[in-house]
């Protein structure tokens, strides 16, 4: 479960996100939503531990991630937007490296790194080099990498962004899978009809303040809006600018 | 520790599938030195042996009006032509490169001599035309020597032994040894050596630092949960152990190079045997956490790949600048240099080139003052990657 309460962060005169809080619960899937530049990417940078906040607090299953980092991302997979991965390694070897670094190895590891493959349907092409994978083949191996140590929680930055439609599928799949096994899902996107269609609960972030934080229907009812979209974009009309 | 060594492991195996990073690693630093090395010298001993016995064509104009002067110089392998047809034509040829110097007998040469007033002839060169000056200086010296001759000659016809004109007489003492010449000419090397060993991890501090950014999977990696120190210090671990490795390629590349340079036929025998490999591997080897520890902290500061080249290859550079300077201003050696990286190096190995014994103080001030450097890179390398920043 992911806590968030009241984040802040700036980069130098930006403020990015400014009192940023909401709840993502295991076992379910939370959608991070909002245009570009809203704040998304860094609230879940701050999750994922790479920034640092300037205010507030958040917590992965009660562990805070300022305080207890580590264990943080212990209990963290992260897919960071546009993740690249080593192109003189293969699949299967991209995904192996992150499992050692996460303590796995031995026999432990090549399960853990076989079932991992099995599970993203990476067989084809996990033993070749992954310098020409295709866009979609790459974000499974890194979706792949960042499951490799079988987090609860799971944070992706636009993960669906330049996939073609089998490749969005797949991935939505894979996604219900993950709440059907009783993980926390936390992803971020800026395509309406995606979040809808996957996610439990959805946070819509604007000017790095969150606009609305609902369900699907929750939000057309709250908006008065009984299409999605326009209930978006009456959403973030509601947040000043900074 | 356990990440650590993870991190070296795949960094090593990552680099070693980077077909051309290993090329320039591992075979175009270690050789560009020795390869250079043996070519230039090969050449050149090859030249200045040629030159003493090749003969050589001299243009005269007026060559008619000294016989005795033709007949001395051909004594001398220098072979007389026909020259071009007057002074004008001289400056030209010569200006033009068509010959590289003529001589010219003006026509009261025969006259002047006759008179024992001193006989003026005129050596035409250009001084700026490197290759010319060698025959130039040959000519002149020919010259002298004759003129030496008959002033000889003329004491003697007076009665007055020619002895009278060497009041002092000169004998050079060369106490050189035949392994301490050779360190005037192999002294170069250790920059080589430094060079091929920088070379050796180059590609590796750039790629697992401005690469690692560039192809967005630093972000991922720092999202691991381990700590940063770790990553840090596995990346240069690897970058040790290719520089480690690029560094016995260019000593041993450098050892059989020697046995194609005919330093012998030079007065030189250097002192370069296994043991000496050995040691000079010793004693460079500090200089490798030094150098994967700064280009891993100057790659980590650049936004790019291409950048980081850019500014490494200064850091290529800069490793000569203190024997450059030593050098140029002839300053003695001094307790002080072996605090100075590169600079200790390349003295110490100047010193076991000439198989002078080292000193064990000198040894130790320039490995601990190196290591201590590079030491202190490594933590300021370790702070960085705690900047949030890093990620560009």
């Amino acid at each position: 479960m992911i806590v968030v309460e009241d984040i802040h962060k700036s980069f130098g005169a930006v403020r990015a996100v400014r009192g940023v809080s909401f709840t993502a619960p295991d076992g379910k899937i939370t959608g991070l939503l909002g245009p570009n530049g809203a704040g998304k990417s860094t609230t879940l940078r701050i999750l994922y531990t790479v920034l640092r906040p300037d205010g507030g607090s958040a917590r992965i299953d009660g562990i805070d991630v300022v305080e207890d980092s580590l264990s943080a991302r212990q209990r963290i997979g992260a897919l960071p937007h546009g993740a690249g991965l080593y192109p003189h390694l293969t699949a299967r070897e991209n995904v192996a490296y992150y499992g050692r670094l996460c303590g796995l190895s031995g026999a432990d590891l090549d399960d853990r790194v076989s079932h991992i493959i099995d599970l993203l349907e990476i067989d084809d092409f996990a033993d070749r080099r992954s310098k020409g994978f295709s866009h979609g083949q790459r974000t499974k191996v890194a979706l792949a990498r960042a499951l490799v140590h079988d987090p609860q929680n799971v944070i992706l930055d636009e993960p669906s962004t330049g996939l073609d439609v089998m490749a969005t599928r797949s991935l939505r799949e894979l996604i219900l899978k993950l709440k059907q096994a009783g993980h926390c899902v936390l992803f971020s996107s800026h395509v309406m009809q995606e979040v809808a269609a996957l996610c439990d609960d959805i946070v819509i972030i604007a000017n790095g303040k969150v606009a609305i934080d609902d369900s699907a229907d929750g939000i057309r009812e709250r908006t008065g809006c009984a299409d999605l979209e326009d209930a978006f974009v009456a959403a973030i009309g509601r947040v000043e600018p900074d | 520790m356990q990440t650590l060594i993870r991190v070296f492991a795949k960094e090593v195996l990552d680099n070693f599938r980077e077909r051309r990073a290993l090329v320039s690693a591992l075979i175009m630093g270690p050789l560009f030195g020795p390869v250079l090395f043996a070519f230039v010298i090969n050449l050149s001993v090859e030249r200045s042996l040629a030159t003493a016995d090749q003969s050589m064509d001299l243009p005269v104009i007026g060559a008619e009006r000294a016989p005795e002067l033709v007949r001395y110089l051909s004594s001398r392998n220098i072979v007389v032509v026909d020259g071009p047809a007057d002074r004008d034509a001289a400056v030209a040829a010569v200006k033009a490169g068509k010959d590289n110097v003529v001589l010219y007998i003006p026509e009261d040469f025969g006259e002047q001599l006759r008179a024992a007033q001193p006989a003026r002839v005129e050596v035409f060169a250009d001084e700026a035309n490197t290759v010319a000056d060698r025959d130039a200086r040959r000519a002149r010296n020919a010259l002298q020597d004759y003129s030496r001759q008959l002033a000889a000659l003329r004491l003697v016809a007076r009665g007055i032994s020619p002895l009278v004109m060497k009041p002092i007489n000169v004998d050079d003492v060369d106490v050189s040894t035949p392994s301490g010449r050779s360190a005037v000419l192999l002294g170069m090397m250790s920059y080589f050596f430094i060079f091929g060993t920088l070379m050796g991890g180059m590609y590796l501090a750039i790629d697992s630092t401005a690469g690692e950014r560039e192809r967005g999977s630093l972000e991922p990696l720092l999202a691991l949960p381990v700590t940063r120190e770790q990553l840090m210090l596995g990346k240069i671990a690897a970058t040790c152990a290719f520089m480690a490795l690029s560094l016995l390629l260019s000593l041993t590349a450098f050892f059989v190079a020697l046995k194609f340079m005919p330093l012998e036929q030079l007065g030189m025998t250097p002192n370069f045997g296994p043991p000496v490999v050995v040691a000079a591997f010793g004693i460079l080897a500090p200089f490798i956490l030094l150098g994967a520890a700064l280009m891993t902290l100057v790659a980590s500061f650049t936004k790019s790949y291409k950048e980081a080249q850019t500014w490494l290859s200064m850091v290529l550079v800069a490793p000569t600048l203190p024997i450059l300077i030593v050098s140029i201003l002839t300053i003695r050696p001094r307790l002080e240099f072996m605090f100075i990286p590169s600079l200790s190096q390349h003295l110490l190995l100047v010193h076991m080139i000439k198989n002078e014994p080292l000193k064990l103080l000198d040894v130790a001030i320039s490995v601990s003052s190196t290591l201590a450097i590079g030491a202190a890179l490594t933590f300021i390398c370790a702070r960085l990657y705690r900047r949030e920043s890093l990620l560009g």
